[in-house]
């Protein structure tokens, strides 16, 4: 058990550091900063390629793909030293950290070689269709349906919570192939080209007055018959795996976004007072704590799946930052008070930094497995109690 | 950077494991119980026999030359069967003889001795059986033999490990430095926080064993859901705790700058969260976790004293709370 960084490792934080410093402070120095996922898009797309052109934009992937075959501890380190330089919010996170890494696993030859390149120099957005508006924490209740057509498969259906669909060139879909199944069976795991007359996007406003999660509606859409990743009706198996590709590294970058929630808030008690309340400050060391712990958390988890295995803090990664982070919100406004609760926006409806994680942060026990699900997760999968009955109408 | 066990570190886990297992029986525990010493004394023996008590002092006064992650593993272990023994004031003792280079002392601990160690305003863990006080004075601490303090045992609700208020009342054989004090409560804070991390982790253990045959409405309750979630919610808690018991345990050990905030998080976050888990341990047992016949109140109590010793929770946070710039608490 070692927590330290070797020479040649933290030559390597030298090294990252030094190149992301130049990159943000001079052609990407508009970006730097940026904490929305909706900001500047296009100024991203950029700076995907700008990574990209230099190696740094997927280091743990092989080098024939983009890649630099980066160490975990190499991964952990530039994870950081992102964060730390600025860099915004990855806009094809999705594509690096979950499609990538699935395509590599269950790809054939041909669709590594056609997407993985594409992805790596940002040439490819990718977003994710899962959720619909029937099939939330029941992902079995799909009904978006793909039948074959000549060369191609052709897609019917809705899906919703589509993260920037409004920027990416590239979905990941699970749909129904076949019409008698029900649940988990049946399904499959389509790649589909948004660019297409079958493909519109309408935003949704969240309950933050911002829009970045989508539905996306697929009437007769289209895409290469070439297109699935694993066996027709095989799709389950490749969208569970997929998930498990979330708690990667990437998971220690939004860790440093919450150290800067974290230090706004700690600067924003000392400003009003409120630092010196006995009650506060237990609070807010309770934070501290917290967030550090995820630290060491994600490190167990990766260590773990360095080494081929699994740990047990991934399991309940999910629930702890997403509880962290609503009670950071929860406590902000503690610290602000009543003048927290009016914007500084002049006459628009947007809030600062902290007013807006309190808003923004009850997503966070929704998205991507909601707490119950998770506890469920956790319950029948790591703790062996029985499985929840479940009933389903065909 | 590899934070999971090395090879020789999962051995020492299996070995302690085993041992505590084999030899801290509910059985065992309750007759160490049952004549006030809170000392299982063939277990004690057994675990100096073994290295255990000084896994972490140096191999030329006898020690096993290991450090804080190895010393973290033998107190999960202890634990996780709510063990008495007087580990952890030993433990915590050997570090302060050992800061300041008190290799005679250290032998006799080493040879079987009971050390205990008295914090500022507070008790004494095992006072009543200890050979060597180490009591906190003047920004130091003093050493001091059985027949220098006035020792008044009280009982004490957690009979694993009962406590006496101890009075120097004669001179010390030796006084030690204020680095020989930090040494102490940080070996202490970590082998409370890892004691803490071995019971919640029983509490959890125990409790979904017992929820898998507990039948009630015609079903196994480990199938509701009220359940699942707040065995789940326990997992929850007891995962940070294992970070954060060894992310101190390595801090200490590789000297790393963020040690102090490491040492505080650990201590606070994993005796919370035991107290947490024993009590949804008695909760989801429903009337026989409340009985004295079942061992959930053991891990009860255990872990109401380790909130306690060597500084709360809140004390904890209160440390942290400055570490992190917060300033003075307002007037």
């Amino acid at each position: 058990m070692k927590l330290g960084f070797t020479e040649a490792e933290e030559a390597f934080r030298v090294e990252a550091a030094t190149w992301l410093t130049a990159a943000l402070s001079g052609p990407f120095a508009d970006v730097r900063g940026v904490t929305s996922l909706v900001e500047m898009p296009e100024r991203r797309r950029e700076w995907e390629k700008y990574l990209a052109a230099s190696r740094w934009s997927c280091i743990g992937w092989p080098a024939q793909y983009g890649g630099r075959d980066a160490t975990l501890a190499q991964q952990v380190i530039f994870a950081e030293e992102y964060a730390r330089a600025g860099g915004p919010p990855r806009l094809n996170h999705l594509g690096i950290e979950l499609i990538g890494p699935t395509i590599l696993a269950y790809g054939s030859d041909e669709q590594k070689a056609r997407f993985l390149p594409a992805i790596a120099n940002g040439d490819h957005i990718w977003c994710q269709g899962y959720s619909e508006p029937g099939a939330g924490s029941d992902l079995g209740g799909v009904r978006t349906k793909a039948w074959r057509e000549g060369g191609d498969w052709v897609i019917e259906g809705q899906k919703v919570w589509t993260s920037l669909a409004q920027f990416c060139d590239w979905i990941f879909v699970i749909a129904r192939t076949d019409p008698e199944s029900v649940g988990s069976k049946g399904l499959s795991f389509l790649l589909v080209p948004m660019d297409q007359d079958g493909v519109t996007v309408r935003n949704i406003v969240q309950m933050t007055g911002e829009s970045e999660f989508n539905e996306t509606f697929f009437d007769a859409a289209r895409t290469d018959a070439a297109n699935i990743l694993g066996e027709p009706g095989q799709g389950w198996g490749v969208a569970m795996a997929l998930l498990g590709f979330e708690r990667g590294v990437s998971t220690l970058g939004q860790q440093m976004g919450f150290r800067n929630e974290l230090d706004d808030l700690i600067e924003a008690a000392r400003a009003n007072g409120s630092a010196g309340d006995p009650v506060i400050r237990q609070k807010i060391a309770q934070a501290e704590i917290g967030l550090r712990l995820m630290r060491y958390g994600a490190l167990r988890m990766l260590t773990a799946s360095a080494d081929g295995g699994s740990n047990p803090a991934a399991f309940t990664y999910k629930i702890q930052w997403a509880n962290w982070r609503q009670s950071l919100g929860e406590l902000a406004m503690e610290v602000l008070g009543q003048a927290g609760e009016i914007s500084d926006a002049h006459g628009e409806y947007a809030f600062s930094r902290l007013p807006h994680l309190f808003l923004y942060s009850r997503a966070d026990t929704i998205y991507g497995g909601t707490n119950e699900i998770q506890r469920n997760i956790i319950a029948e999968r790591a703790l062996g109690l029985p499985r929840e009955a479940r009933t389903r109408a065909k | 950077m590899r934070f999971a066990f090395t090879d020789e570190q999962a051995m020492i886990a299996e070995t302690a494991t085993d041992l505590f297992v084999g030899e801290a029986t509910s059985e065992r525990t309750r007759a160490a119980m049952a004549d006030g010493s809170g000392r299982d004394v063939a277990l004690w023996d057994s675990l100096s026999g073994t290295g255990f008590v000084g896994v972490h002092m140096p191999g030329d006064v006898g020690g096993s030359e290991l450090g804080m992650v190895e010393l973290a593993i033998i107190a999960e272990a202890a634990g996780r069967q709510v063990a008495a023994v007087p580990l952890i004031a030993t433990q915590a003792a050997l570090s302060a003889l050992h800061a300041d280079g008190r290799a005679d002392l250290i032998e006799r601990v080493l040879g079987g001795q009971v050390a205990t160690l008295a914090l500022a305003g507070g008790l004494a863990p095992h006072g009543t059986i200890a050979d060597l006080f180490l009591i906190e004075q003047d920004g130091g601490l003093v050493v001091a033999d059985r027949d220098a303090v006035d020792v008044v045992a009280g009982t004490t609700m957690d009979q694993t490990r009962p406590l006496a208020q101890v009075t120097l009342t004669w001179a010390p054989i030796a006084t030690l430095s204020a680095k020989a004090l930090d040494a102490a409560k940080h070996t202490g804070w970590i082998a409370v926080a890892a004691d803490a991390l071995g019971g919640a982790q029983a509490c959890l253990d125990r409790t979904v064993e017992y929820v898998k045959e507990r039948q009630q409405f015609g079903q196994t309750i480990g199938g509701f859901q009220a359940i699942k979630h707040r065995l789940a919610d326990m997992m929850v808690e007891i995962e940070q705790a294992r970070s954060a018991v060894y992310w101190a345990a390595c801090a200490v050990d590789e000297g790393a700058e963020d040690a102090e905030l490491a040492l505080h998080s650990a201590k606070a976050f994993a005796a919370d969260a035991y107290a947490t888990c024993a009590g949804a341990m008695i909760q989801l047992h429903g009337g026989i976790g409340f009985t004295w016949e079942h061992d959930a109140h053991l891990f009860f109590k255990r872990a109401q004293a380790d909130r306690t010793l060597f500084g709360s929770s809140a004390q904890h946070r209160e440390a942290i709370a400055q570490i992190i710039g917060l300033g003075a608490i307002a007037a």
